[in-house]
């Protein structure tokens, strides 16, 4: 199997290493891929929005989606710009189903209810985050199994509620897509900068 | 009901909500429509089932308010959810007081919505549980419980609807486990005899004296034990139906008891010496050759001329194969809420081996089998071996099926396996959309076209 889940810091600040070490743990080890941390310096400033003093998750996927490196079959943007869709207040982050990119952000993360922010449940909660929002990109859906990483997460608590693992079921349905993509020569192996 | 089957229509003529909250909710497994508009919403309302309509208040032409009023008006049981920018008290006011199910102000908390929708899901999925076990119980059924795309089943449905609205005797003629006396019961609902009694008799369960006095009752002292005057099934269904099941089965003497109540319209009871008239509607059924055994002397002409006035055969479940994933959902549903066993579907193999089977018990077979799987599956997907099905060692193999036949049943498995979706069934198949479709209509798989037509319409 080719392809490396490619990790990528965009956020405005710098970029905590052992945080962005811990999401590539997690990822190691729930879906069995290489994962590279890819360092670069540009950022979508595009998706600010002014009106609502948000991000737009959405474009930022869009722009994620034309910049995975070379040889990455995912790219996953972790950010600390607070998220939104455009019919939500916000959103801890958002993927492309059966696509490529993904985006978590830490904005809201870190909360801990009037307790200072605790960098180790911010590192769980993001590495689980991070799990939840490449899992969409292999095609898995929301899951009600106690426990799994493809919960929804609407709130800090769903979040803590859920384990970072995927549950069996979507664990098969995960290795059925990866096996599909193996099938299918690897379509997503290069970058498209036109797509989108 | 599983997640797919939660269809939910989101009506707002901004694009990017209907994308941002479809993708959003898509993400936990409903299937999704959209409209940009009023008209196109109840368009879509009256061609579709939805089971949620989450709609913008402000939109050019038809307001939210109005599309409300509309769709409630003729169909109750759609929960409404209006949405808007602005939380006006008022606006609120009259949405809940045109029977809106909710008011939600964009943007949405996410939580706030998550809840919503799973509450909505949850109380609907309580009124369908108590549908089906009020059906379950009543044993109710009605054509529209008949589940089935077939053109074969089509043509029997339309012919037994003609059939149940006039007075004439019905013959039921199908194997085992087609479904004969769910038929005889709709053909009963739908005519006009539906609120008096409908009476099911098995003739080959009980002997030829038992069914006697069952069928037409027995006088007091009519025979050791007869303690009292009892009536008999003729006058239990006097101006409903009488369904005599395994006709084929009974004995000579009663064939001509019975000739003599159908072409009088009268019955005496055993030991009794005054016959009192009956008005009942006759629905026989057999699996046996009738035609046949008239021939063979076993079965009195006159008898079956009496019977056969219009004669409906029911296919087996290998002629409609392509209904195979329609019962599986179904049975599915009424069996987790019968059983109490939620699952959301079974596994593209397990539907395949289903597909594949041979099926010498039919509709009745397919049940109990995924009755067994409900029981055994310790996934939430009912898997392959759950369903205690040999691969290959399906019952009559005196015929292996033709390559064609393989490849219809394989479509409409994967059709199935992505819930109707035929781009996401090509790129599994590995073939072009347009092939796929082609086959589709090739094998007559058209609701799935259909649906996705109008699946296609919708995202436009």
């Amino acid at each position: 199997m080719k392809g490396a889940i490619a990790v990528w810091w965009i956020g405005a600040g710098r970029a905590e290493t052992p945080l962005l070490d811990g999401v590539r743990g997690a990822l190691e080890t729930e879906y069995r891929l290489p994962v590279r941390l890819h360092v670069a310096t540009d950022r979508p400033v595009d998706a600010w929005d002014p009106r609502r003093g948000q991000h737009a998750s959405a474009r930022i996927l869009s722009w994620l989606s034309g910049r995975a490196p070379v040889g990455s079959r995912r790219i996953l943007g972790v950010t600390d710009a607070d998220l939104f869709i455009p019919i939500l207040t916000f959103v801890f982050g958002e993927a492309e189903l059966h696509g490529r990119a993904a985006v978590v952000s830490t904005a809201r993360l870190a909360a801990h209810e009037g307790m200072p922010p605790d960098p180790e449940l911010l590192a769980v909660r993001l590495a689980k985050e991070c799990v939840h929002e490449v899992g969409h990109t292999f095609g898995l859906i929301h899951c009600r199994a106690p426990g799994c990483a493809m919960a929804r997460s609407a709130s800090l608590r769903d979040v803590d509620a859920k384990t970072g693992r995927l549950c069996a079921e979507c664990r098969e349905r995960c290795e059925d897509a990866l096996s599909e993509e193996a099938r299918h020569h690897e379509p997503q192996e290069h970058a498209h900068p036109d797509r989108r | 009901m599983s997640r797919k089957n939660t269809r939910i229509l989101i009506v707002d003529d901004e694009e990017i909500v209907r994308e941002s909250l479809g993708g959003w909710l898509e993400k936990d497994g409903y299937t999704l429509g959209s409209a940009p508009d009023g008209m196109s919403a109840l368009k879509a309302v009256e061609e579709g089932d939805w089971s949620i309509l989450v709609v913008d208040l402000k939109m050019p032409g038809i307001d939210g308010l109005e599309v409300l009023k509309r769709v409630k008006e003729k169909h109750p049981e759609i929960a409404l959810v209006i949405m808007t920018a602005f939380a006006t008290v008022d606006t609120a006011v009259r949405a809940m007081k045109l029977g809106a199910y909710d008011y939600i102000v964009k943007p949405f908390d996410p939580e706030e919505l998550s809840l919503m929708i799973q509450k909505i899901v949850g109380q609907q999925a309580l009124v369908r549980e108590n549908l089906i076990l009020r059906k379950a119980l009543k044993r109710e059924h009605r054509f529209h419980d008949i589940v089935s795309k077939s053109p074969l089943m089509r043509d029997v449905l339309e012919l037994s609807k003609t059939a149940a609205r006039s007075p004439s005797t019905i013959l039921i003629l199908g194997e085992s486990g087609t479904g004969k006396e769910i038929l005889a019961r709709a053909i009963h609902m739908e005519s006009p005899r539906a609120d008096k009694p409908f009476v099911a008799v098995s003739c080959a369960a009980l002997t030829e004296t038992l069914l006697e006095s069952e069928l037409f009752g027995y006088e007091k002292g009519a025979f050791t034990g007869a303690a009292g005057r009892r009536e008999g099934k003729f006058e239990a269904a006097s101006g409903g139906t009488l369904f005599l099941d395994e006709i084929g089965d009974i004995s000579p003497k009663l064939q001509l008891d019975l000739l003599r109540v159908l072409e009088e319209r009268r019955v005496t009871r055993v030991g009794g010496t005054e016959s009192v008239p009956v008005d009942v509607r006759i629905i026989a059924a057999t699996n046996r050759d009738l035609a046949k055994a008239v021939e063979e002397g076993k079965f009195r002409q006159d008898l079956y001329y009496r019977l056969n006035v219009i004669a409906i055969r029911l296919p087996r479940l290998t002629e409609r194969r392509e209904d195979i994933p329609l019962l599986v959902d179904h049975f599915l549903e009424h069996l987790g809420v019968e059983m109490s066993r939620d699952v959301e579907g079974i596994s593209a193999e397990a539907m395949a081996l289903l597909m594949a089977h041979d099926w010498p018990g039919n509709v009745r077979e397919l049940r109990n089998v995924l009755e067994r799987g409900l029981v055994v599956t310790k996934t939430p997907v009912i898997q392959a071996t759950d369903l205690g099905l040999v691969p290959g060692a399906s019952g009559s193999s005196d015929k292996p099926a033709s390559l064609s036949e393989v490849e219809k049943r394989h479509i409409a498995a994967v059709l199935h396996h992505s819930g109707g979706n035929v781009s996401q069934a090509a790129r599994i198949l590995d073939i072009d959309r347009v092939t796929l479709y082609n086959k589709i209509r090739k094998y007559h798989l058209r609701d799935v076209e259909e649906h996705e037509a109008v699946a296609e319409t919708e995202k436009n």
